[in-house]
């Protein structure tokens, strides 16, 4: 029967590790679409910005009661995977709490610890539900906010609920243990007594033994198995950040916030026109196309910003545009990327690896003209958001490729243009009376 | 607020012929050269860098537009039309500090002029005027206009967000000895006046509000009955707002070199 279980738990465990492996795969190879942009630089400040803005979550305690409790979630995250640990080599070995007699008198203590965090994790979970469905935070409701309509409103409740009962398992499975400890049940091995199960004890006392045993067991299964169907999900859902936070902010732009990437395909045309440089004799290489239409055509940057993010809204509930009830939302922009991306891994997949074109693309199916022309540039998107995600960086390549490609402008950004062009002006005045200012008469 | 020059602004094609350098080249940008509100502003500038000695310079007829509204619109190619332009007349001047009072041309000479050879110090105007002011060059004179009164600042996102500069032009402020009083949205938080991104060359998208009539509001919320801006689009933005809001009697909106030369 224990051998049964352990075959069971390890298929369980490699069914997991097979269907993560396949999402990372795919989404490592639609990121790996995105162009090359060198961010390999300056290893030093980039290791020093991931461990300010992700490990210790700077820029969430800007609102330092909501960065407590996110904090509290991701202490427990990242702590609690040390008894996941112990929970998948006993269901491999057959074990029961297989670091009890390793750790003597410091396994209840850490424990202890455990639940405090788990309790932690789902008093917040709790108040998060609160926040999003009774409260109703402004930025996180699809009723304001047209991108959260469907999958990703059950997608913020269905990783709240989760956590929760997740944490239920797992405390409710600490005290149908300690119950069988106290009776001296063979195999539950006293190991003292705990913080926070303690309290669930009552329900379990006037059980038998029988029962508890079975409850017990089947709470551990269902935590762990719980766990992996949960691991599997992340990929698929916003929690993603949880892993690519890191990446992410390492990989943060460094440089002003103000600065617009160079386009040397241009730079070099530019030279030529002016008679700064000679064309090259041969024919020139293909030109790349001006701006981004598509997901291929924005840097691999932008395409993991876009698994990155965890749409919490705060880039939008900053940006000027959205709060005058434009139909700009710098969320949307990154939610439309990474649905254009899964399109585009799940046509991949289904085509051996390969991209076959279905006639969409980022620019005109997910993301309108209008939305691009909202923008004001002001970079509280980008200063914003928690984990350097840059929103403005997508909209300026789609920008460009709506200028330089389809001749897209209003009117008056045309008539600019041509200002500038005749006049090196925006306004339509003589360059003559350029230093008019100065003259004496005022 | 300024009144006419009372001297000659020189340009860097009199210094070259004389065989001059000047310490810094004031970059008047488009706005300050024809927008007649915004012209103030530059003579206001021009009028503080005289009175304390400054050695400066301005490019005149040979200046042109840095390029800025044509790259966040999307036409990258008019930009660097206008850059490459520009960066030859720079350097054949060999200028090697520019000063301006334009965040945009700031952001664009300081960030952006690099990535196609243009190499120069870039300053903004309430970055300088904030070194005069603790060099002492540039004293307030007794009981100046402003000292005691309600002055609110509001950021423009090329210089706070956009390059970090959020403490300069508060110290310029301080300097009035007038009581600065922030906005609920400032610094990082600090909300756009909309002008931004090209925006200032188009109307807004359809929406529920002007971004600067929100903007406005804010500033109104503070009681102060001045508005002290350090970007020309901000200015035209935010006095637009003031109108809006049938308060131009009472409110008015003014550029930090405008405070600085009227309390000398």
């Amino acid at each position: 029967m224990q051998v049964v279980q352990q075959i069971l738990f390890l298929l369980a465990l490699a069914a997991a590790g097979y269907f993560i492996g396949q999402r990372i795969k795919t989404i490592r190879n639609t990121i790996l679409l995105g162009r090359d942009e060198d961010r390999s630089d300056r290893p030093e400040e980039r290791r020093a910005m991931m461990l300010r803005i992700a490990f210790g979550q700077q820029k969430m305690f800007d609102r330092p009661l909501i960065g407590l409790m996110h904090f509290v979630i991701y202490a427990g995250f990242l702590l609690i995977n040390i008894e996941v640990l112990e929970i998948v080599l006993d269901g491999l070995l057959g074990t029961h709490r297989l670091f009890a007699p390793i750790l003597g008198d410091t396994y209840p203590l850490l424990i202890n610890f455990f639940e405090t965090m788990a309790f932690g994790v789902l008093v917040v979970c709790v108040i998060f539900l609160v926040r999003r469905n009774i409260t109703k935070v402004e930025r996180l409701q699809a009723t304001r906010h047209r991108e959260l309509s469907g999958f990703p409103e059950i997608d913020a409740n269905t990783i709240l609920f989760s956590e929760i009962i997740l944490m239920f398992f797992l405390l409710s499975m600490n005290a149908a243990d300690s119950v069988l400890q106290s009776r001296g049940v063979e195999h539950f091995h006293p190991v003292g007594t705990f913080a926070f199960s303690g309290f669930l004890k009552p329900i379990f006392e006037g059980w038998n033994t029988t029962a508890l045993i079975a409850y017990e067991r089947l709470a551990w299964w269902l935590h762990i198995l719980g766990i992996l169907a949960f691991a599997v999900y992340v990929t698929y859902s916003k929690h993603l950040h949880i892993f690519l936070a890191f990446p992410n902010t390492y990989f943060s732009n460094l440089e002003a916030k103000g600065q617009m990437a160079n386009m040397p395909s241009v730079t070099q045309e530019v030279k030529i026109m002016l008679g700064l440089e000679q064309p090259a004799s041969e024919a020139p290489a293909e030109i790349a196309r001006f701006g981004a239409k598509d997901i291929k055509d924005l840097t691999w940057k932008n395409l993991m910003d876009a698994y990155s993010c965890t749409e919490c809204g705060r880039c939008t509930s900053q940006c000027p545009a959205n709060l005058t009830g434009k139909a700009l939302s710098p969320r949307k922009i990154m939610m439309d990327t990474r649905d254009r991306l899964e399109e585009v891994g799940r046509n991949m997949t289904q085509n051996k690896g390969q991209f076959v074109d279905d006639g969409k693309s980022l620019y005109g199916d997910y993301i309108s003209a209008e939305e691009l022309r909202a923008c004001t540039t002001c970079n509280a998107c980008v200063q914003e958001c928690p984990i350097n995600i840059s929103p403005l960086d997508i909209i300026l390549q789609l920008r460009r490729y709506q200028i330089m490609e389809e001749s897209d402008a209003p009117g008056s950004w045309n008539a600019m243009f041509s200002n500038l062009e005749n006049n090196q002006a925006p306004w339509k005045f003589s360059p003559a009376d350029r230093f008019n200012w100065a003259q004496k008469e005022g | 607020m300024s009144q006419a020059l009372e001297f000659k602004v020189p340009t860097m094609a009199d210094m070259a012929m004389q065989g001059e350098t000047p310490e810094i080249l004031f970059w008047v940008g488009c706005a300050g050269s024809f927008d007649d509100r915004y012209k103030k502003v530059t003579i206001a500038f021009a009028k503080i860098l005289h009175r304390v000695g400054i050695k400066f310079a301005v490019l005149g007829t040979e200046e042109s537009c840095t390029g800025d509204p044509a790259r966040r619109a999307g036409n990258e190619f008019l930009f660097q039309m206008q850059a490459t332009m520009n960066i030859q007349v720079l350097d054949g001047y060999g200028i090697k500090k520019i000063v301006t009072a334009c965040p945009h041309c700031f952001n664009t000479l300081k960030n952006e002029y690099p990535a196609l050879g243009g190499n120069y110090e870039v300053l903004h105007h309430s970055e300088y005027l904030q070194q005069l002011i603790n060099d002492g060059k540039v004293k307030m004179a007794e009981g100046g206009s402003f000292k005691g009164k309600k002055i609110t600042y509001h950021d423009s996102c090329y210089l706070g967000r956009a390059n970090e500069v959020y403490e300069a032009p508060r110290a310029v402020l301080e300097a009035l000895d007038a009581e600065l009083v922030e906005m609920k949205r400032c610094r990082t938080k600090g909300l756009c006046c909309g002008a931004g991104g090209a925006q200032m060359f188009k109307e807004p998208e359809k929406g529920n509000k002007d971004i600067n009539v929100e903007r406005i509001e804010d500033a109104l919320e503070t009681g102060a009955q001045t508005i002290a801006v350090a970007c020309p689009f901000c200015m035209v933005m935010m006095s637009d707002g003031v109108k809006n809001k049938e308060k131009e009697d009472s409110v008015k909106v003014y550029d930090l070199a405008e405070l600085i030369d009227a309390s000398m």
